[in-house]
């Protein structure tokens, strides 16, 4: 797709825009031969305006370089109302909920007049309310003339919304589909090989509680309030899952039970023991196992071997420590087993982590923390980014260290994920747990309450329908507290 | 695995293509390095022939007669870079003595140039690697040279034991300073950059101020220079006193094995570069970054150190306001150049001594200011920084676009 939107050049092969053969030596060639980009990470200043960033690179000025911000501010009007995009061009893009930043980005292309729009993952920050708002947009797009290219690893959606779909795996088309063709079709062409899309798990066994957390606050250096008074158990043998938007206060709270990050008030007790102060090597030593959300930036060290990573925790302990020395052989045997065990597809224990693709890389996270007896795990995102295939070996490992005993903390903004994996589900909304519910709860009930909508708030609307409800989404949510990068 | 064809078999869809920052000394590394050293030199001559007066008198009748001009320079050139090796590697002229020292008073020239230069690249290079940019090699050094010259002229022990003693003074003296930059960037978070510029300004003062003082300078106090070293505190020379050459040599060759050790061997250095290389993931599997940071800086200091101890029980009589002479700084270039590795380092510390010998001889000889050896310096590694500019200039391919650039460029986002 960067091909495509001319930010790398092909290497063979030609790119026909109406017939016509286009080389794009940069996004500008693309943007004028009508191809317009929305990227997975927004391309937006946060302190402009809806306009501003809408006109940007575009700016018309009246004599004397004054620029017309009365025109801008129609153009936009205008345009949002053209395709349905509704947004507030006056606000500040930083006030937005992100999937009104994602509109925001979609009129960018538009007023470069843009016929092919291609949207790279534009699902994976959104609400499942937000996303089928966007899949709305898309269908206006499409029926006012614009050619709209859906990239996605989303069955669910593809089936939704795609007119035709076409299957990459490895850098190749490896066929076409119809939206009649099943969920379990398109993944085993993605794959390869057929794929189990439930997951397969026992009722949960709960039994001593493992982790407790008592009224946990956690405030960053700003002085916000980032995880607002969050207390939860969780007993051995079961996965109890924090369901929520990205940005919610999760990570945060993740990060607080590995001590990553210092609690403000409350505690954190770990098999009756208090972990609230205790140090990182503390809390993995008692037993606790982390896979990260952001497996490049915490899980791994890139530039390191695989081997290399594969200690990361445990390199000053034997087997892998003689003394002050560092036992090389360990280490590579180490990571030989490990490698064959998780299945992890690497030229060699001795490449650089980054070089795996990303469900290697994960295995190789997870092949490192479920190397200890753990106590509890907890997993943050665990198969952000990944194909139909590790998502499926992944939650495999995660069930199978449930049913050994293990306490298992599941953070994630999947609510596919959530729903087929929790055995209890808290939801998280603006730092503090909005609501629990059972793990056979429906989608939509889960979805509201991410948008922060409690059962009691639609008991209320029902009771007084005469108040005018807000257009949802517009408010200013939880948007502007997400995770950069 | 049995099937490395499936490597890639599971590519995501944001898959980024692989990174090339990190890469180990591979033959790429090595050409872009000598053609570096080559257009340096090459846009050295350039200056040679603009500062050479004949050239410029040449130059005036250009148009007449252009052959002149470029006899000029060429000759000009010619005679600068072969007293350049001359003074660096082996001179002619003074090898028909016969004398011992006539063979081999260059060759002790370029390695007792080279000795500090490798001490201090090595100090820069171990920081570099934890992830800190050590601007600090010219306080560490003054520190060192500072202590071991204290023991050296204040304390009169046996011989032997009066060497080391002094020698490890210069290493606790280095360490200091260089843990006082750690401490204080893990305390409270204090850029290492800044906090070590400013240590190199205190050290600097201090010595000046300590040169000045009773006990300190030597009598009859008119001038700013310490007490003379004790014979009993000075490391040997090795081959006879007519060649400065002298045991701190060694010390650079061991420190070089130390450093080799640590890093590969050791499980304090895979702590180190973890934090290096992404403190962030470091942090996650339970190393404490801020601890790291004191310990590399404590043993980046001391390797600092022993760059003063070589100055001053291996060349200098005495401690003078100019003991570090340049070399704090010159090791910045010398770890970029290595590529903060050790083998790298000691190459790079050959290399850079070999210009300052012979830079020597080369301004008494032909004129040629001994500053253009910095130029030469300094466009070396300039070339190195951008290899994307040598390939260009070589018309040669190589792969990925940083060879040694990202560790390069690394290391101010601390």
């Amino acid at each position: 797709m960067n091909v495509l939107y001319g930010l790398y050049r092909p290497d063979g092969g030609q790119i026909l825009v109406d017939d016509k053969p286009v080389t794009f030596s940069g996004p500008g060639d693309a943007m004028a031969a009508g191809i317009g980009m929305v990227h997975q990470h927004f391309m937006l200043i946060p302190v402009f305006t809806v306009a501003e960033n809408v006109e940007l690179g575009h700016e018309r000025t009246r004599g004397l370089g004054f620029l017309d911000r009365r025109r801008a501010r129609k153009q936009v009007a205008e345009l949002s109302r053209r395709y349905g995009l509704e947004v507030p061009p006056d606000a500040l893009v930083a006030d937005l909920p992100v999937g009104v930043q994602q509109r925001v980005e979609i009129l960018k292309a538009l007023l470069r007049d843009a016929k092919v729009l291609i949207l790279d993952e534009p699902t994976a920050v959104l609400t499942p309310q937000e996303t089928d708002e966007l899949m709305q947009v898309m269908r206006g797009l499409r029926d006012a003339g614009t050619s709209i290219v859906f990239i996605t690893h989303k069955l669910r959606e593809v089936q939704a919304v795609a007119d035709r779909i076409t299957v990459i795996r490895r850098g190749k088309v490896v066929g076409e589909a119809t939206p009649r063709s099943t969920a379990a079709e398109l993944a085993s062409m993605m794959v390869g090989r057929p794929v189990q899309l439930t997951i397969d798990k026992e009722p949960a066994a709960p039994g001593a509680p493992v982790l407790e957390v008592d009224h946990a606050r956690v405030v960053d250096a700003g002085g916000q309030l980032l995880v607002d008074d969050v207390s939860f158990t969780v007993r051995e043998g079961e996965i109890f899952a924090l369901a929520g938007v990205q940005g919610n206060g999760q990570t945060e709270l993740t990060q607080a039970l590995l001590g990553l990050t210092p609690l403000d008030g409350g505690s954190i007790t770990l098999d009756g023991l208090d972990i609230t102060h205790a140090e990182v090597h503390e809390i993995l030593g008692a037993g606790v196992g982390y896979v990260p959300e952001d497996r490049l930036h915490d899980g791994l060290i890139p530039s390191f071997s695989i081997a290399e990573n594969l200690i990361l925790d445990v390199h000053d302990r034997a087997p892998f420590a003689k003394g002050v020395a560092l036992d090389l052989q360990a280490v590579r045997g180490n990571a030989e087993e490990r490698a064959a065990e998780y299945d992890v597809r690497m030229s060699s224990v001795q490449a650089p982590a980054s070089t795996l693709s990303g469900g290697n890389q994960q295995k190789v996270v997870l092949a490192r923390e479920l190397s200890r007896p753990l106590r509890l795990l907890v997993v943050a995102q665990p198969t952000r980014g990944l194909d139909v295939g590790s998502m499926e070996f992944v939650h495999k490992r995660i069930v199978a260290e449930r049913d050994n005993g293990a306490a298992v903390v599941l953070v994630s903004t999947e609510l596919d994920e959530v729903l087929g994996l929790a055995d209890r589900i808290a939801v998280m909304y603006r730092g503090s747990i909005i609501g629990e519910v059972s793990a056979d709860s429906s989608a939509e009930e889960i979805g509201l309450l991410m948008a922060g909508t409690t059962p009691q708030d639609i008991d209320r609307q029902q009771l007084d329908a005469a108040v005018p409800v807000t257009e949802p989404g517009l408010e200013p949510g939880p948007g502007h507290r997400r995770e950069e990068g | 695995m049995s099937s490395t064809a499936q490597a890639s078999g599971q590519q995501t869809p944001e898959t980024k293509p692989p990174s090339t920052a990190k890469r180990s000394l591979g033959s790429n590394t090595i050409v872009v390095t000598v053609l570096a050293f080559v257009a340096a030199m090459i846009v050295g001559g350039v200056l040679i022939a603009f500062g050479d007066q004949d050239t410029r008198t040449a130059s005036s009748y250009f148009f007449a007669y252009p052959w002149d001009t470029f006899t000029a320079a060429g000759r000009a050139i010619g005679n600068s870079y072969l007293a350049l090796f001359e003074g660096a590697i082996f001179n002619p002229h003074t090898a028909s003595s016969g004398t011992l020292a006539g063979y081999l008073g260059p060759i002790s020239e370029t390695l007792t140039s080279a000795t500090p230069l490798i001490l201090g690249g090595l100090s820069v290079g171990l920081a570099f690697r934890a992830g800190l940019f050590n601007i600090g090699g010219q306080g560490q050094i003054i520190l060192g040279a500072i202590f071991a010259g204290f023991v050296g002229f204040h304390w009169h022990l046996p011989p032997g034991i009066h060497v080391i003693a002094a020698v490890l003074a210069g290493v606790v003296g280095g360490a200091l300073w260089g843990g006082l930059a750690g401490l204080l960037k893990a305390r409270t978070g204090a850029h290492e950059v800044i906090t070590t510029i400013m240590l190199n300004y205190i050290a600097f003062n201090l010595l000046a101020f300590l040169l000045s003082v009773r006990g300190f300078q030597a009598p009859p106090y008119g001038q700013a220079i310490s007490n003379n070293i004790d014979a009993s505190a000075r490391l040997p020379h090795l081959f006879g006193s007519s060649m400065r050459v002298n045991a701190s040599l060694f010390i650079a060759l061991a420190g070089a094995v130390f450093f080799w050790w640590l890093l590969t061997r050791s499980t304090l250095g895979f702590k180190l570069r973890a934090v290096g290389a992404n403190p962030f993931a470091a942090r996650t599997a339970g190393i404490s970054v801020g601890r790291s940071y004191i310990v590399v800086m404590l043993l980046a200091g001391g390797l600092a150190g022993l760059a003063g101890v070589s100055q001053i029980l291996g060349i200098n009589p005495a401690i003078t306001g100019d003991i570090d002479a340049g070399i704090g700084f010159d090791a910045i270039t010398v770890a970029l150049l290595g590529r903060a590795n050790a083998g790298g380092t000691v190459l790079a510390g050959l290399l850079f001594g070999a210009l300052r010998a012979g830079g020597v001889q080369m301004q008494s000889s032909t004129g040629t200011p001994v500053d253009l050896v910095e130029v030469v310096q300094a466009l070396i590694v300039l070339f190195i920084a951008a290899p994307a500019l040598v390939r260009a200039m070589f018309r040669f391919r190589g792969t990925g676009s940083a060879v040694g650039g990202g560790e390069l460029a690394k290391g101010w986002n601390g």
